[in-house]
């Protein structure tokens, strides 16, 4: 036997979920491009080694053809199949937006309940490395937009683990989103058999002046933020969604119903984000005992940037949170 | 491979077999008229994807299958339904959107899901039923459970991507799929020639290294060779298959919607090679009685009867039906 590992990566995350999922499950298997060991094992390396354990048959390398891909997975998928399909960058999921939007995420239901698609779809973005515009963006709107689909992403590599093994085990589609700069982030390692469940939000800080709900990466700036304003005598109580879509209302609701103050935060722009429509929710159900309009922070109007200084000027920042949430204490 | 082997094949064609073609295309050909029917005095009001035409084409491809095989098929797709054995009560029901339907109405005719007789998909996507089919073929090669995957598409169908992404995948990875091109000659108003650079369909298929056979679809004697064939070598492990299976549709896009583009001697012709008359007298010539036919055709006339009536007379759905299925967990109301 191995030592117990200190900490885990959140790539080492991904990879014992998908070992764990092939090991208890013949029918899920991984697809995408270079996902194999002989191609390198993915390019985030979140599959290596799963090819050498279970044959390239069941760690299948693609095409480059995404439309493919995600179509393979579907049409597995409605065989009882739960096929994990790595899209490589999320911006990449608008070449087969038809395959997830028209097929996956409807045919549940277009066919009464006689097919589902337990699809899981990996895909890394996230700005703040240097890809530029068309490999950091922050999409999740789009698909939670669209009913039929869950959308989850994670903070952690426990998280990451765990709800990646919830996601597979899943009988919907499921998008699951992984943040580029993360990859290679350390935390604790969960233990075997570890799930984080779908569709339920974490408090990971408890407060009692004001709720910043945030998912993915900005849950670690946010409880930054949260900890310097502990200092200055503000109790900040953090949310991490986990899963975006379908929304938890009720540990939002219940949180803010007592803080009576929230912020949203996330990395993708701020126009037409989730953050209008979790405030949305926020209001519509809280607005006679709220102290302050719900805040929102994420990141500029504009395609992300390549030029590094342009690019950190894009992102979100901590100075951004923290004015939000002092904005909300009057 | 190709059509000099399909016309081969084709006398091997026994008469029981060209029965049961004929027994689906006079259901599939008397659906259609019925459906038209009904558009055409107001008893039904949907848009109805005609398949005059095309009648012999999937029965000849489905006769090929066994019961368990998969289809994927298009909103033009009730007569590959028909022939691969939805019950025509459900279809029925299911296209005037009443609960008890295949898809209990929320699916309606262009979403038309029977898992039972292997009617996995349609699709009114142009196209994205290929790269599904690919997904349906990888599962049997995964389980080795035997089974083979047709999809049917249009002309069309083979100018979007994802035609050739599906292609590739398929053949590279061996998959148990045959693609059914129903060349109509059309696409909505566009002639195949006016919008496709391939002067034939199957040309595309070697740059896939795919194998590929062009038949004349309205004869049910090449047409039920060519199914055979790459339904035996996808089964066999041997993979893909491209048919290009020669058609003809003889009305409009749409319901209702006009032809006249389409020039009088195309139509002509169309008239003169009707596959239905076509393999009815090919019958006849078998030394099959007329009684045969007459009988085969008078007692699909009372079940589609009995399919109407039972789809005219069921209920629409309950409203709390729109909470059920978007996901595995009912929504809350
Ligand atoms: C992606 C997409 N583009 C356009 C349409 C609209 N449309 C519906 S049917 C059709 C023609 C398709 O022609 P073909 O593939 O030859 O099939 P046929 O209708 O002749 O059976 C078009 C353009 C569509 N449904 N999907
Ligand atoms: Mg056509």
């Amino acid at each position: 036997m191995n030592a117990p590992l200190k900490t885990i990566s959140f790539s080492q995350g991904i990879n014992m979920a998908l070992d764990e999922a092939m090991a208890a499950d013949p029918n899920v298997f991984v697809l995408g491009e270079d996902v194999a060991d002989e191609q390198g094992g993915g390019v985030f390396k979140a599959t290596l080694g799963l090819s050498a354990k279970y044959g390239a048959s069941r760690v299948r390398s693609t095409p480059i053809s995404e439309q493919a891909i995600i179509g393979a997975a579907v049409g597995a998928a409605i065989t009882g199949m739960r096929p994990v399909a790595e899209i490589m960058f999320m911006n990449f999921l608008t070449v087969c937006m038809d395959q997830i939007v028209n097929h996956a995420a409807k045919l549940r239901f277009m066919s009464g309940g006689l097919t589902s698609v337990p699809l899981t779809i990996r895909c890394g973005t996230g700005a703040g490395v240097g890809f530029g515009g068309q490999h950091s963006d922050m999409l999740e709107a789009w698909f939670a937009h669209v009913p039929g689909m869950k959308v989850v992403t994670a903070s952690n590599p426990a998280d990451a683990k765990g709800l990646l093994l919830s996601a597979i085990e899943d009988d919907d589609p499921t998008l699951f989103i992984e943040n580029v700069a993360m990859y290679a982030a350390q935390g604790a390692p969960p233990e075997a058999g570890y799930k984080v469940p779908l569709g339920k939000a974490k408090v990971v800080r408890e407060g009692s002046d004001v709720t910043v709900i945030t998912y993915g990466r900005p849950v670690l700036e946010v409880a930054a933020v949260a900890e310097t304003l502990a200092g200055e005598g503000v109790s900040v109580e953090v949310i991490d969604l986990r899963t975006i879509a379908p929304f938890d209302a009720e540990t939002v609701l219940n949180s803010v119903a007592k803080t009576n103050r929230a912020v949203v935060v996330h990395e993708a722009v701020k126009a037409f984000g989730v953050g209008a429509e979790v405030s949305s929710r926020i209001h519509e159900e809280l607005f006679s005992q709220l102290k302050a309009p719900v805040g929102r922070v994420g990141s500029k109007y504009s395609p992300v940037p390549f030029s590094p200084p342009l690019e950190q000027a894009w992102l979100y920042s901590r100075d951004e949170i923290a004015a939000a949430i002092r904005k909300t204490l009057g | 491979m190709g059509l000099a082997k399909a016309a081969s094949d084709a006398a091997d064609v026994d008469t029981d077999t060209l029965l049961e073609i004929y027994r689906r295309t006079a259901l599939i050909n008397r659906t259609d008229e019925k459906f038209r029917a009904l558009l055409m005095s107001g008893t039904l009001r949907l848009v109805y994807y005609p398949v005059r035409g095309q009648e012999v084409v999937s029965a000849a491809m489905m006769t090929a299958l066994r019961p368990d095989d998969y289809l994927v098929t298009t909103y033009r797709g009730v007569h590959d339904q028909l022939a691969k054995g939805i019950p025509p009560k459900i279809l029925w029901a299911e296209f005037t959107g009443k609960a008890t339907g295949a898809c209990k109405g929320k699916g309606g005719p262009m979403h038309i899901t029977h898992p039972e007789t292997g009617v996995m998909v349609t699709t009114g996507i142009v196209g994205s039923g290929l790269p599904i089919a690919n997904g349906l073929g990888l599962s049997s090669l995964l389980k080795g459970d035997g089974r083979v995957t047709v999809v049917c598409f249009g002309d069309g169908s083979t100018n979007i991507g994802a035609f050739h992404e599906a292609m590739n995948m398929a053949s590279i990875w061996k998959l148990p799929v045959v693609f059914l091109c129903q060349n109509n000659r059309y696409g909505e108003h566009t002639a195949f020639a006016d919008s496709t650079s391939a002067g034939r369909i199957v040309d595309r298929a070697p740059g896939y290294g795919m194998n590929a056979v062009r038949v004349d679809g309205n004869d049910a004697s090449e047409m039920y060779a060519a199914a055979k064939a790459a339904v035996d070598r996808a089964r066999a492990g041997g993979g893909p298959t491209l048919i290009e299976a020669m058609t003809y549709r003889m009305l409009g896009h749409v319901f209702g919607s006009n032809a006249s583009y389409v020039p009088k001697a195309l139509q002509e012709e169309a008239v003169r090679e009707d596959p239905v008359p076509r393999l009815r007298q090919k019958l006849l010539d078998l030394q099959v009685p007329e009684a045969t036919l007459a009988g085969i055709e008078q007692a699909i006339d009372g079940v589609i009867a009995e399919a109407v009536e039972f789809a005219l007379s069921s209920p629409y759905p309950d409203i709390g039906e729109i909470r059920k299925d978007v996901l595995g967990q009912e929504i809350a109301a």
